[in-house]
């Protein structure tokens, strides 16, 4: 069983390539407020997650995630 | 603070005013048929009203709606649950039905209320729907609405369904698939034939929403899940009223049962007022010459090969093939205002889209062919967009600008 944190390290990897203002990401990091995704890019980044792990992940979970730590949570509680 | 999230509307809207132009809410002020009005003191002719068999002027549904308005009054005053079930919405209910041989019918005030009822009723909490990427508001108010897990497939993908059934696992069985017949914006066609084989091998109940395509496709106008010969595989049709039929509201017929129970469990159906007698007798007329009249449809399509072709031909970014919505795509949003201007200067009138009708970034310059157009009025059309490009506000180059 994969854990919070190695959830958490594939979607800091993952957002690499967003990245564009060359941020510290931590679990902390805002989606959107602070790496600055647009909705088109936060869609592309979501089917990366849920090709890597073979999972769909709902839309309506979504609303209640602001930051990489709480799409981490998300991701992990889908695989339980 | 409560208003702040409008600003960029507002915005917006200050731009288009200044530039003189009213793309969203132009006020008609005169219909002169099917396919001509008066569009803000402007003569044109129409060519952005999923009007697709003309059927709004039909003088036969004319008549129907004002014998009925005599007969039964202007309005019912009521909801379906309560006073508001005539002997002419159970009528349209048992000939909806009858059409795509199916036991079951319900009719709602609106197509919005069809689809948003039905996709916020048939799945709730615990279920599971899948969506196209692409599905119309209507249809992502209504899963949003149903408190179900809601999952999008990529738009027109049979394989990205698949593969989201198969992840499913067990729960595949009991998920709502969406798909639509033809896409309002873009005008492509679902592909049902292999969205219908996914849904044999991992199971599901499929929802087709034909607004688009009813009266367009099918040998009898069925629609896209019968042109593509699947009607077997689909749970439940929904459709409107408002564009082949030619005036408003929608419906949903199916062959299960329990269409009947799910009928007294849906808002939209229950807390609305039932649709006037008189747009009930025009539908059911309008209903009865899809049926006994099949050239409409293939005029529809002559007309819309017409206008897809000669578009092609100016080397203008239309889709891959042709369909009574021919859309032009564009980048660059003043770019597209300025041609729904000129467009308008030369007397066509086109849908401007925008996010988030628009299913991209991009925007559309968006036609609706009528099986009512004359091939002049099509060919004047074209003339319009050729003087686009003649004027510089397009480049024609089959890639979007």
């Amino acid at each position: 069983m994969t854990d919070y944190q190695e959830y958490l390290n594939f979607l800091i990897s993952a957002l690499a390539s967003q990245n564009k203002k060359q941020l510290v990401l931590s679990e902390n990091t805002a989606l959107v407020a602070d790496i600055g995704l647009s909705s088109l890019e936060v869609m592309e980044f979501i089917e990366k997650i849920e090709d890597h792990f073979d999972i769909s992940i709902p839309l309506n979970i979504l609303p209640d995630v602001n930051t990489i730590g709480d799409l981490a949570r998300k991701v992990r509680d889908l695989n339980l | 603070m409560l208003f702040d999230k409008f600003q960029t509307m507002a915005n917006f809207q200050a731009e288009l005013a200044a530039r003189h132009v009213k793309p969203f809410g132009a006020v008609t002020e005169e219909i002169l048929s099917a396919t001509e009005g008066v569009v803000q003191g402007r003569r044109v002719i129409l060519a952005g009203t999923n009007n697709y068999l003309g059927l709004s002027y039909d003088p036969r549904c004319i008549k129907a709606a004002q014998d009925a308005a005599a007969r039964w009054g202007t309005g019912t005053t009521g909801s379906r649950l309560a006073n508001g079930s005539f002997a002419e919405h159970q009528a349209l209910e048992t000939e909806i039905a009858q059409f795509y041989g199916v036991d079951h019918a319900i009719v709602f005030s609106t197509g919005y209320a069809a689809t948003m009822g039905m996709c916020s009723t048939l799945a709730g909490p615990g279920d599971t729907i899948l969506l196209d990427a692409d599905s119309h508001a209507s249809i992502y108010a209504g899963v949003k609405l149903s408190g179900a897990d809601i999952i999008r497939y990529k738009h027109n993908d049979p394989d990205d369904l698949a593969k989201r059934l198969r992840r499913l696992g067990e729960r595949a069985s009991q998920t709502l698939i969406i798909a639509e017949g033809i896409y309002s914006m873009l005008g492509d066609v679902a592909p049902l034939r292999d969205i219908a084989a996914v849904k044999r091998e991992y199971g599901g109940y499929l929802f087709v929403d034909e607004a688009h395509s009813m009266g367009v496709l099918g040998e009898t106008g069925r629609g896209a899940a019968q042109a593509a010969g699947v009607e077997a595989d689909v749970d439940f049709v929904a459709g409107t009223f408002s564009k082949s039929l030619g005036a408003i509201g929608g419906f949903c017929v199916s062959r299960h049962a329990e269409l009947e129970a799910i009928r007294f469990c849906i808002s939209a159906y229950i807390f609305t007022a039932s649709s006037a007698p008189s747009i009930i007798a025009s539908t059911r007329a309008a209903l009865r010459i899809i049926v006994a009249e099949p050239q409409l449809r293939r005029q529809l399509w002559d007309n819309a090969n017409r206008l897809y072709d000669g578009l092609k031909a100016l080397g203008l970014p239309v889709g891959p093939t042709a369909s009574p919505v021919v859309a032009v795509e564009m980048a660059d949003r003043s770019a597209t205002i300025d041609c729904w201007n000129a467009l308008m200067q030369a007397g066509v009138y086109v849908n401007l889209v925008i996010l988030p009708a628009s299913p991209s970034t991009n925007f559309l310059l968006r036609n609706s062919v009528s099986a009512a157009h004359s091939s002049a009025q099509i060919d004047t059309i074209i003339a319009a967009y050729a003087g686009l490009v003649s004027a510089g506000l397009i480049t024609p180059t089959n890639k979007v600008n």
